[in-house]
């Protein structure tokens, strides 16, 4: 595990230039997304770190297509994004795919499992496929997240624990092969020892079939673990950017360094003395 | 979808309205099945006829006689003879002889007579009573003596002008009603117009539940339509659909109702085209809820899942909007009908229901009782089963409501 | 060895469905918090942390019910004790409880004074409003908060001032004990030091005797108590000092929790996380054996019908945990990973 490929200079996948995006207007307007640029590559590991308000949340919803964007342009593949219609915006989807926070919202619940999975499948062009075919894929996308489809067929996702239904979010990424995966926070709400699995699944995925990852998160020590570039957001901007192992070891902006610092750690002292109250009313 | 069906009936909120209405339902189909009959002919002449079993007089003189000797017949028969005022006169009449009466209790009528029999006599001799007065006692006695002999009557028949007798009555004739051809069951009596007033009340029940029914299908589905629209779609649709709703909601619907009927002439309004008018203000309510259950739903996860796999819009509403928010859109339906069962009643009482001469509806017959003043006269059964049908029956809806609130609302599950 | 200040012995609480099935939510808990310290409640969600807290109350409203244990609180036993003399005399001011979400669930209609007023009211009616506001803007101002405070409304706070204030408010009697229920989860990580340094410090200026401090997040666990138990399934499957549960855990559930933490610091990327696979077992029908069992690597068949008992271990034998295997045999296999 801990000698890992080096993605991170593989061809373009996904490019911001000053994507900006302003909620309201007027004295109430907010910019969640100001000005920001990035460059993913194919296959690399990204994580978008930054605390609950930073926009991260906004900036997930303008990749995936969801949410217009005020000002700047997305390029997808070098070439400037273009989801001006309902087709050309299903075609984009097929290229992007997420994994949300909260496994239990993201599931029709009066669907079945073998449905979601039919689904994926559908929607790859294979619905005219022999119906055996397709019950070959379903199991080999479950087997790839450790689940046994032959149990699943007819049950319902919230028969499934948190983590179960988040490894099955993976097992439709796998039927999916989208280009880029924007998982965002999938791990939040899932116990410790279920986030492991979670997380090697996601790089096995990574390995596999070379897709770009975009991982949200909050938590610096998860986005060390498991990415290749961390960018690390503050109200809307990137402060800093770079190979994990830079970002983290040796951070430069005073933002990440009062991050890194004030997350409790276990090898390093965690100093309380310092801590200054901010009493602002 | 089954699991669903099976919790609600654990919880006894809804089975109990759930029985109530079932059965309300059921009596509504069957009755008329059982005693068909146009609801609204006019039975009785005069109004107003009191709930009871009513034997034809006519038949009953022909009907084969079978001869009882009840030992309590008689007693039965002269206590019911004696009235008020006879007891008063009798009783004026040993006063003024000064006679002492009070070994004996005045209101049992046997002993009374016992006494009169014993004094009459001597009362008639020394009391000093007008001439008039004295007239009307012994008529009173002679009466009362008829009565324990045992008079009979004859019943007799014209033929060719010659008088026949056909037969004798006496008190120990009874005749069995079974045997009587003509014998009618009043349960509730007649109502203002002599009308069956059960065989009324189970015809307006049942026109009522079909307005309740007709304005709630379409309070539920344009509220349902316009709320999907408003909520999903948000924007500009949801800016002019709230508009509307917010200018229809502040207005009193009774307001709107009393308006629209009033512009109305009487001769067309029918059942129907008051159900379509309660219905089309009505829907206010449901649009808002339905707007804001979908605004949430709008944001959860598995919508935009749906999405970003490419569904319509037509299959992202029906398959992943409509099913989360059905148990509370059946709720809204309920309440619907209930209100306007009660929006139709409220409306005839004020004489703006449908017309008055075709169909019976629930609240027109409470509209006909108040008109005729039953309730100032205490003729209960021309109201009375009418509030109790239309408690029952807005009391079975809520109550099933509730109960569904209990098993979908996990905010009140405990 | 320091004075004992809340000992916890036995407790078994449970809840009742409604369709009358029991969860046996907490079964058979027992520990013991000395003057001064604080002990951490690590585990998954489900396993019954922040029931255990409710349960150390004293305190029960349906569907949670007390089953049998003590819980005494600097030598007084309140487990027995009627509820309406539990609220007027012990809670708040022999130990107060932050629940989770505390600090969302505060009436956004009245001031923070007024809360102040309910908690000393509930206990002493007679004091005047004016000596609570003297007293109240004295303890804020100890506690490092600004006395402006206690007259803005709850939703006027940021997160941070919030949960500070819900603090303060929970302790202006100065209980014995504090129980916290995830108090710092819903913060960004600055204010969440903030929390924890007022915690800190109201230990240190004696204004509560003793902690409990409950979360899921192992490194802040590791921070800020002294001891941590790690509980599963209902029951404490190990305990220890938070050095020796954090860097030598035995038990095998305990092993696969330490081994999936993840700090921002040098050796995490790469490192290699331990999984647990499975789900904890339905608490209404609790296995015969060793709860853990069904997703224990290590289980052997005795495992799952025989219940494992506590075992001290350590020097001077301070450890505990619940496993069939010796310590020996469980240092052993983890070593030949």
């Amino acid at each position: 595990m801990s000698e890992r490929k080096d993605y991170t200079n593989g061809p373009l996948c996904l490019s911001g230039r000053n994507l900006t995006r302003v909620f309201g207007t007027g004295a109430k307007q907010n910019v969640a997304v100001d000005h920001v640029n990035f460059d993913f590559h194919e296959g690399e590991f990204v994580s978008i770190v930054g605390e609950s308000g930073s926009g991260k949340t906004t900036l997930s919803k303008m990749l995936l297509g969801l949410l217009n964007i005020s000002e700047g342009e997305i390029l997808y593949q070098g070439k400037p994004r273009d989801i001006s219609n309902r087709k050309k915006l299903n075609e984009y989807w097929k290229g992007i795919q997420p994994i949300f926070q909260d496994p239990f919202s993201s599931y029709n619940i009066f669907h079945k499992i073998d449905a979601v999975l039919l689904d994926c499948i559908a929607m790859r062009g294979g619905k005219h496929l022999p119906y055996e075919k397709k019950v070959e894929m379903m199991t080999e996308a479950c087997s790839f997240v450790n689940l046994k489809f032959a149990e699943l067929t007819n049950k319902y996702p919230f028969e499934l624990s948190g983590g179960q239904m988040q490894r099955l979010m993976i097992a439709r990424i796998f039927l999916l092969k989208p280009k880029i995966l924007l998982a965002d926070e999938p791990t939040s709400m899932v116990d410790a020892c279920s986030r492991a699995t979670i997380l090697d699944m996601l790089l096995n995925l990574r390995d596999e079939t070379g897709m770009t990852i975009i991982f949200i998160t909050h938590d610096i020590g998860l986005a060390y673990y498991i990415s290749d570039t961390i960018y690390i957001m503050e109200h809307g901007k990137f402060v800093e950017s770079g190979k994990a192992d830079e970002v983290i070891l040796n951070p430069q902006a005073a933002y990440t360094k009062r991050l890194i610092s004030d997350v409790p750690k276990i090898h390093e002292e965690w100093d309380l003395s310092t801590v200054e109250m901010n009493n602002t009313l | 979808m089954k699991n669903t069906i099976k919790q609600l009936f654990h919880s006894s909120k809804f089975v109990i309205g759930f029985v109530i209405f079932v059965a309300i339902l059921l009596t509504i189909i069957i009755y008329p099945l059982v005693s068909p009959g146009n609801p609204l002919e006019m039975v009785g002449v005069g109004t107003f006829a009191r709930p009871g079993t009513y034997v034809s007089l006519y038949d009953a003189v022909t009907t084969e006689k079978d001869t009882f000797k009840f030992s309590d017949a008689d007693e039965k028969r002269l206590a019911n003879a004696i009235s008020d005022s006879d007891r008063e006169a009798m009783l004026a009449l040993f006063d003024a002889a000064a006679m002492d009466y009070s070994s004996i209790d005045v209101n049992d009528s046997n002993a009374l007579i016992e006494f009169w029999d014993a004094n009459y006599q001597t009362a008639m001799d020394t009391a000093k009573l007008k001439k008039s007065q004295k007239r009307d006692l012994r008529l009173l006695d002679s009466r009362i003596q008829a009565l324990k002999a045992g008079e009979t009557f004859k019943v007799v028949e014209e033929v060719d002008g010659e008088t026949v007798e056909i037969s004798t009555i006496t008190k120990t004739d009874y005749v069995n009603t079974n045997k009587v051809i003509n014998v009618r069951n009043l349960p509730l009596g007649t109502d203002n117009f002599g009308r069956d007033t059960l065989r009324e009340l189970i015809a307006a029940a049942g026109v009522s539940l079909r307005i309740g029914l007709i304005a709630g299908i379409i309070a539920t589905f344009v509220g349902l339509l316009l709320g999907l629209l408003a909520g999903y779609l948000g924007g500009v649709v949801d800016n002019i659909i709230t508009f509307f709703t917010n200018v229809l909601s502040v207005i009193p619907s009774i307001v709107l109702l009393i308006l629209i009927n009033y512009s109305i002439s009487q001769e067309l309004r029918g059942p129907t085209l008051c159900a379509l008018i309660i219905g089309a203000t009505s829907w206010t309510w449901t649009t808002r809820s339905v707007r804001s259950q979908v605004i949430s739903l709008r944001n959860r996860d598995h919508v935009n899942l749906s999405k970003l796999s490419g569904h319509s819009l037509m299959r992202i509403i029906l398959t992943d909007i409509l099913p989360y928010i059905a148990s509370y859109v059946v709720m809204a339906f309920i309440l619907q009908v209930s209100s306007g069962i009660l929006a139709e009643a409220q409306l005839s009482m004020l004489g703006l229901g449908p017309k008055t001469t075709t169909t019976p509806t629930l609240g027109l017959m409470m509209n006909w009782a108040t008109l005729y003043s039953a309730h100032t006269t205490g003729r209960w059964w021309a109201y009375f089963p009418v509030i109790l049908t239309i408690t029952f029956i807005t009391f079975s809806l809520n109550f099933m409501n509730t109960g569904m609130d209990q098993v979908f609302n996990p905010a009140l599950r405990d | 060895m320091g004075k004992v200040i809340l000992e916890v012995k036995n407790l078994k609480t449970k809840y009742i469905t409604r369709f009358h099935e029991d969860v046996y939510s907490v079964d058979g808990v027992s520990l013991k918090i000395e003057e001064g310290k604080s002990l951490g409640i690590a585990g998954e969600s489900g396993c019954g942390k922040s029931t255990l807290a409710l349960s150390m109350m004293g305190y029960y409203f349906p569907p949670l019910h007390y089953t049998s244990g003590d819980i005494i609180i600097d030598g007084v036993n309140i487990s027995g004790m009627d509820p309406d003399k539990v609220r007027t005399t012990i809670l708040g001011s022999e130990i107060a409880y932050i629940p989770q979400a505390a600090m969302n669930a505060l009436n956004p209609t009245m001031k923070i004074i007024r809360f102040i007023e309910d908690v000393i009211h509930a206990h002493d009616k007679s004091v005047s409003k004016q000596e609570i506001r003297s007293r109240a803007e004295a303890y804020f101002k100890e506690v490092g908060l600004p006395p402006e405070v206690l007259d803005r409304h709850a939703v006027e706070l940021s997160g941070g001032m919030k949960q500070r204030t819900v603090i303060a408010v929970s302790t202006i009697l100065s209980p014995k004990v504090l129980i916290a229920d995830e108090p710092s989860s819903a913060l960004d990580v600055t204010s969440q030091k903030m929390v924890i340094k007022m915690m800190k410090d109201l230990m240190k200026n004696g204004h509560i005797r003793a902690m409990m401090f409950i979360t899921h997040e192992l490194p802040l666990l590791y921070n800020v108590t002294d001891d941590i138990a790690v509980m599963y399934a209902g029951q404490l499957v190990e305990y220890g000092s938070a050095h020796e549960m954090v860097f030598d855990p035995i038990h095998p559930y305990s092993h696969g929790l330490m081994g999936s933490i993840l700090v921002p610091e040098e050796g995490t990327r790469g490192a290699n996380l331990t999984a647990i696979p499975g789900t904890p077992p339905n608490l209404k029908k609790p296995p015969v054996g060793c709860r853990f069992a069904e997703r224990c690597k290590y289980a052997k068949p005795q495992c799952f019908y025989t219940a494992p008992a506590e075992r001290m271990f350590g020097e001077n034998g301070t450890r505990m945990y619940r496993c069939l295997m010796d310590e020996e045999e469980l240092r052993e296999v983890y070593a030949n990973e």
